[in-house]
């Protein structure tokens, strides 16, 4: 019954691992034979990879494990997909109805632990409310502000007979989330636009998410508009366009954070303010008037206030805001004027204070291993995962992404171990792409068994380490606010990257010299399957600018 | 501000503990919750207590319209509207006291629901400030036991959940 709901849903692939009280699922699904079955090493990293194919097609991720620590292990992917707003459909195997809540074996009340990281959860206990639930599931992960939905299954239930009523449609008297854009707002927006001197677009996961990312560019595009992108937000605006300030926040650029903290107008589009982003709430943006469009209400007037909120699909509100616009018919030449001075200012700061970083003769610069990475793929469209920490930050300020969906990486959560096991979920997905994994040293380490599950399933993931020995990210910390105490942050083993490729059947690549870099991206990117390529980095090199947490955005911390 | 909000939800598993674990997980308070429910057995209705400025009550309102299981909000406290508390309160009555607490429980409109030698049981309904009124007053003469409702409370006029 739940393997013909999930072909019902057009379900491709599941990411899961097998276990008693979800063996029965596990066994329809082979003799059914139609949905792929992806054998994962473990349960976080079946829902990394569910999110990874999510985030890489816009689908929902399907994810299958069995009870007690089975489902215990998805909790830190379900968290990861919930800050991120990525559809995901978790389903566990629970103990028999009968047992439950008395301590049974490989019993745990994961509908109690996922309440507040998932989108909606569900205990079936009766199998005449399966279809219903199962089609629920799917509606409730994408629709509105995606989410991940957790599914339990009590053995007895899956095994129960009924007839199999699978609804067309559903309606759900307390869900409805609002999609369409009222038009009073947007003339509102409009009237705010026309008198911008100093306006800024920052665009955010949600643009993604709906799928802006044209017309987006056309805003952008006619009223010659700086266009600005969280984390999330990379790929919403090509980052090689002319209108490009990169990324914003903590880790922003000097650029994109000057000009958010003197414009007169943020046209905020799918972002939710984030204290990465806005730093000091009290500092950020004192000037500005702000027109804020967004799927969830709560997202609004959250962190700051908005004198325009546009509740709605961003794709639908950026297309009825281009339409007025274009009917308003003020000529090209008069919105360019109306922000040369604007411009000016914006050069000027790109000028004073660009992304850069020192060159070393004898040591790699992580920084250069990324641009060289950017040269080398930029023509094979690939899709960019990373781990978390600098790793993370190099990639975003260093790679530029062109398209949407094509950086993947764990931003609300900042889960290490998330980047390889979604490079697992997109390589499904895109078996002919490339898809590269930037990682560090630490966070590589906490799901490194899934190179078994790239070797099974013959997936030629790049993963590109890039090596400090340290917990970079908080050796940075300790260093700016910590009195370079290094506490816990030193690793005085690390394993031979190159030898653990060999061990899994991979190929291994490790540059130590600055010299070495080229030819070992081109040997990993050109070898077949899965492949590790290490680079041994400034052990403390640091990310910069950084805006130390708590202060405004524009005391940043520059190289 | 103490803002008071009725919210109707889907009478099912979870809805209540999705509700509570929402304030204590935003650090939302909650100062009184009564739960019933309503005609319509699908749906049950929840009136909540809350104190926070403008941005809270605006956020707690939002968070709670986005849980898949709420139906409807409103913030009877915007308008004109009833509230009701009721409280048991077993108080001690002597010889020399029986009269008197029969005489505020006149004065009051109390009842009194039940009677031993040593004791009588009262009922009050009223808001909160009555609740702390009679609580004050019957202090004095000893209360052996008090149980308490939330609030519940209704909209006049129109503006009907
Ligand atoms: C080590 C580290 C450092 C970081 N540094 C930075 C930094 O310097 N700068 C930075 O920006 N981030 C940084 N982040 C990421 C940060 O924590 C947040 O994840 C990120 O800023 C949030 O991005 P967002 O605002 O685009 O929101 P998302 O989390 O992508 O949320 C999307 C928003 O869009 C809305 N939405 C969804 N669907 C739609 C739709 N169809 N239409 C309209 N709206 C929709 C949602 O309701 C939500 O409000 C860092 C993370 C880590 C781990
Ligand atoms: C699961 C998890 N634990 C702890 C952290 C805190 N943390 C953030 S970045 C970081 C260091 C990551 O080290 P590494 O993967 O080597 O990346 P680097 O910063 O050195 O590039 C840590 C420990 C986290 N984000 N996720
Ligand atoms: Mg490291």
């Amino acid at each position: 019954m739940v393997v013909e709901a999930l072909k019902r849903e057009g379900v491709e692939v599941i990411f899961g691992f097998p276990g008693g009280a979800i063996i029965d699922i596990n066994d329809a699904l082979e003799k059914d034979g139609t949905i792929k079955y992806v054998l994962a090493r473990h349960e976080q990293g079946a829902t990394h990879a569910a999110d990874g194919y999510a985030r890489a097609t816009g689908k929902v991720g399907v994810c299958l494990v069995t009870s007690g620590p089975g489902a215990t292990n998805t909790v830190t992917g379900i968290a990861t997909a919930y800050m991120d707003s990525i559809p995901l459909v978790v389903l566990t195997g629970q103990v028999p109805t009968a047992l439950i809540g008395n301590d049974a074996f490989q019993e745990v009340d994961i509908v109690g632990i996922t309440r507040p990281c998932t989108k909606h959860n569900y205990l079936v206990k009766d199998v005449k409310e399966l279809p219903r639930i199962l089609k629920e599931a799917f509606y409730i992960a994408r629709t509105g502000r995606p989410g991940p939905v957790l599914i339990d299954l009590p053995k007895d239930v899956q095994n129960q007979k009924a007839e199999f009523n699978y609804p067309d449609k559903i309606k759900l008297r307390s869900y409805n989330p609002v999609v369409e854009p009222h038009n009073k707002q947007i003339r509102r927006a409009y009237r705010l636009i026309e008198k911008a001197k100093r306006p800024i677009i920052y665009a955010g996961g949600g643009v993604i998410i709906s799928g802006a990312h044209k017309e987006l560019k056309t805003l952008a595009e006619t009223i010659h508009a700086p266009v600005t992108m969280t984390l999330m937000g990379l790929g919403a605006f090509p980052g090689t366009h002319e209108y490009s300030l990169g990324m914003l926040g903590m880790h922003g650029s000097y650029c994109a954070n000057m000009a958010m903290a003197n414009t007169d107008l943020i046209i905020a589009v799918g972002a939710r303010f984030d204290d990465r982003v806005t730093g000091k709430v009290e500092a950020f943006a004192p000037l500005a008037k702000i027109i804020h469009i967004d799927i969830d209400p709560t997202s609004i007037q959250k962190n700051v206030k908005v004198d325009v909120p546009i509740v709605g699909d961003s794709k639908l509100a950026l297309k009825k805001l281009n339409k007025i616009i274009k009917e308003e018919g003020r000529p090209d030449e008069a919105w360019r004027d109306l922000h040369a001075a604007w411009w000016d200012q914006i050069r000027a700061w790109e000028k004073r204070h660009p992304l850069i970083y020192k060159l070393e003769k004898d040591v790699i610069k992580p920084q250069y291993v990324i641009e060289k990475l950017y040269e080398m793929t930029k023509d094979k469209d690939p899709i960019i995962t990373t781990e978390v920490g600098q790793n993370q930050m190099w990639a975003a300020q260093f790679f530029k992404f062109d398209k949407p969906r094509t950086l993947l990486t764990s931003g609300g959560l900042g889960t290490m171990g998330y980047g390889f096991p979604a490079a697992i979920g997109a390589q499904m997905a895109f078996p002919d792409r490339l898809v590269i994994d930037i990682a560090g040293d630490g966070s590589i380490q906490m799901n490194i068994q899934e190179m078994a599950t790239a070797m099974e399933q013959r997936l030629p993931v790049k993963i590109v380490i890039l090596n400090n020995e340290f917990l970079g990210m908080v050796r940075q910390w300790q260093e700016l606010f910590y009195d370079k105490r290094y506490a816990a942050t030193k690793f005085s083993v690390t394993p031979d990257f190159v030898k653990i490729a060999e061990a899994y059947g991979a190929n291994g690549f490790r540059a130590t010299k600055p010299e070495e870099v080229e030819s070992v991206l081109e040997q990993g990117l050109n070898a077949e399957g899965l492949t590790i390529m290490e680079f041994a980095i400034a052990k403390e090199e640091g990310v910069f600018p950084m805006v130390p947490a708590g202060k405004a955005t524009t005391e940043m911390l520059l190289v | 501000m103490k803002h008071t909000l009725s919210v109707l939800v889907e009478n099912c598993p979870g809805a209540l503990s999705r509700i509570t674990g929402l304030f204590s997980g935003r650090g939302f308070n909650i100062e009184s919750l009564s739960v019933a429910p309503t005609l319509d057995p699908t749906l049950s209705h929840l009136t909540l207590v809350t104190r926070g400025d403008e941005f809270i009550i605006e956020q707690i309102i939002k968070q709670l319209n986005r849980l898949v299981d709420v139906y409807k909000v409103v913030d009877v406290s915007e308008g004109e509207f009833v509230e009701r508390e009721m409280a048991l309160i077993k108080v001690r009555a002597e010889d020399e006291t029986r009269a008197e607490i029969l005489r505020m429980c006149d004065i009051f409109r109390c009842k009194v629901v039940d009677v031993s030698p040593k004791t009588y049981t009262i009922e009050v309904t009223g808001p909160e400030s009555k609740m702390k009124a009679v609580t004050e007053l019957l202090k004095p003469l000893g209360i052996k036991e008090i149980a308490r409702t939330g609030t519940i409370a209704m909209s006049r006029e129109k503006k009907s959940v």
